[in-house]
């Protein structure tokens, strides 16, 4: 089945729901029909989420802590959103302050302009099932079967059993898992596992799905097929995604806007490409640094810093950044062209984020003058540096 | 040994089992939602209330800490309230009740204490109120460990139903002290061990049964 059938399924399920099931229930089914009235790709415009002055506090054995402080942030509905940080730095606890499963200390969370904590009991309720969640470690129930699991959040919310079975079996059809029905969660994979998570926290419609460290626990391939699947989501649903993770890779493959958390304090935020680009804080940098080409400890140790008395059988080593800002991409024949003299590419790789050209080339040249500055000056790189030399037997 | 004494010793084992079969089901019945109530309103539990959970756990440690025999005549006037006896097999299920009740309610509590924080959470996220953590989640990823703590708890009891005897009550216990102890009658004493070995033997069989059936899922 694809994602628009789905979600063509997905609106006459409402329909059908709302008739005889639980009153919040019926309270998502006009908040998701509403924006069906047009025709195609339509996303609906809900899904936003705007933190206001938030902070946290905890009373640990140490005394008082800030978890968080002073955050400001908007996520606007539909995007993948990520919020990344060191372990402590406070992601967990910024996530669950959206959901109401920690309650900030001081400021507001504005869930569609609805302030989440003037909730009652039913208004927290019908606000967890407009906001799904899936769980590093996957959190399904292990006396229950996949069927089951999928199935839990719609029996507590008194949907009929024949209305439950239609969409439990839809969203396995989603995730891929139909024929693991009946089966327990014990002995599946743990890429299995996290399917039948999103499927869990997807059975509501919800307008905004919370990750909390969806793949950390998985191997790199199964994180690419779930990350491909929550890209599916977001873009067929027009789902807000808002993920935390340590990982900057995950970052860079799903996400269009980032926020950099370090010690409890937005370090930085703003589009990936941008981030990426020009990471202006140490912490950024630090979390970048395992997506990095760091130089290969040859081209280390045949650098040589000092230059040499006899020039000849030695060639420059010029570092160019392209931090994806603009149209600047690195034409190999410009540059050439430009250091009026030969260019052999030592090192370095290019990434595109967002349609944004962005990463870091080493290359070797002849000739003399000052090569760095000519390159930035004809907008062949957006810096670009001397690191050395190099013996080059030509 | 006679045909008496094999008859004296089915009655006595029908005694016992109709005295510790009354009494598990109430401790059951009473044990879980006590078990229940003490993991919801512990400190960081769903349903926070520390006083209560003070005092309930105060009343557990009391009844736990009062020796079964002791308990049985300490309640005698409870007893006679309820059962409108002091002797007999109906007479003795009420001190055995209520003193399982407590020490089963122990072992449950660290059953559901053992629930991964994240599921209650992942129910919690889902939309679930407090009665559907407690039914969905709660009781029945604890259940393994309900069930083996209930196997324990039964086979405690068929050993405290032996001073039942104390209340008139009967049961394999008593025949055992009273023949085998008052009357030096050996064979009848070593006939009632074996039996109670059996029936012990069957009870935590079963029980492992039950616990490794629900672990295999």
């Amino acid at each position: 089945m694809t994602l628009n059938q789905w979600l063509l399924d997905t609106k006459s399920f409402f329909v059908q729901a709302a008739s005889g099931a639980a009153k919040s229930a019926a309270k998502s089914a006009s908040n998701a029909a509403a924006p069906s009235a047009t025709e195609g790709n339509q996303h609906p415009v809900a899904g936003s989420v705007r933190f206001e002055n938030l902070g946290k506090t905890y009373r640990s054995s140490a005394g008082l802590v800030n978890a968080l402080s002073d955050i400001d942030l908007s996520i606007p509905a539909g995007k993948i959103f990520g919020i990344i940080g060191r372990s402590g730095a406070g992601k967990s606890s910024l996530l669950r302050t959206i959901n109401r499963l920690e309650n900030p200390t001081s400021g507001r969370v504005w869930v569609d302009g609805q302030d989440v904590a003037a909730f009652d009991d039913d208004g927290l309720v019908a606000l967890r099932r407009r906001v799904g969640m899936i769980f590093q470690h996957f959190n399904l129930l292990s006396a229950k079967t996949v069927f089951e699991n999928v199935a839990l959040p719609l029996r507590v919310a008194g949907v009929k059993p024949a209305d439950i079975d239609k969409r439990v079996f839809e969203l396995l059809d989603l995730v891929g898992l139909r024929d693991k029905h009946a089966t327990y969660p014990g002995r599946l994979s743990g890429g299995q596992k996290q399917r039948v998570g999103i499927a869990r926290a997807l059975v509501h419609s919800p307008q905004i799905l919370l990750c909390d460290e969806a793949t950390s626990a998985l191997d790199p391939e199964t994180t690419q097929s779930i990350l491909a699947l929550l890209r599916d989501i977001n873009r067929q649903l027009g789902l807000t995604v808002i993920l935390i993770t340590h990982e900057m890779g995950v970052i860079r493959d799903v996400c269009d806007e980032v926020v950099v958390l370090e010690g409890g304090r937005i370090a930085e935020s703003g589009p990936v490409w941008q981030v990426f680009g020009e990471p202006q804080h140490a912490a950024t940098r630090a979390l970048l640094r395992p997506l990095e080409h760091e130089l290969p400890d040859d081209l280390v140790s045949q650098l040589e810093q000092q230059e040499p008395p006899v020039l000849s059988g030695f060639q420059r080593v010029i570092e160019l950044t392209y931090t994806g800002q603009g149209t600047i991409e690195p034409d190999l024949d410009r540059i050439a062209a430009a250091l009026g003299s030969r260019v052999r590419l030592l090192y370095g790789g290019i990434d595109r984020i967002q349609g944004h050209t962005h990463g870091r080339l080493l290359i070797a040249t002849g000739g003399t003058g000052p090569a760095a500055q000519t390159l930035v000056a004809q907008q062949l790189s957006h810096y670009a540096r001397e690191l050395g030399y190099v013996r080059h037997h030509a | 040994m006679s045909d008496i004494m094999l008859e004296r010793i089915w009655e006595a084992l029908l005694d016992t089992l109709a005295m510790v079969g009354a009494s598990a089901g109430i401790a059951l019945l009473a044990g879980v939602p006590l078990a229940v109530f003490l993991v919801l309103t512990a400190p960081g539990g769903v349903l926070e209330a520390p006083r209560f959970n003070k005092v309930a756990g105060s009343l557990v440690n009391a009844f736990r800490a009062t020796p079964f025999i002791v308990l049985l005549v300490a309640l005698i006037p409870l007893t006679r309230l309820i059962t409108g006896t002091t002797i007999g097999i109906w007479a003795a299920v009420v001190p055995l009740s209520i003193s399982a009740t407590p020490f089963f309610a122990r072992i449950a509590e660290v059953s559901l204490r053992e629930v991964a924080p994240g599921l209650i959470e992942a129910a919690q996220a889902m939309g679930c109120r407090r009665w559907h953590i407690v039914w969905h989640v709660l009781l029945p990823e604890a259940l393994p460990g309900i069930v083996g703590g209930f196997t324990i708890t039964v086979v405690s009891m068929i050993g405290a139903s032996a001073m039942a005897g104390a209340v008139g009550a009967g049961g394999l216990g008593d025949l055992a002290i009273r023949y085998g102890y008052q009357r030096f009658d050996t064979t009848v004493m070593a006939a009632v061990i074996v039996v109670l070995i059996a029936l012990v033997s069957l009870v935590q069989a079963a029980g492992d049964f039950w616990v490794r059936r629900l672990r295999l899922r």
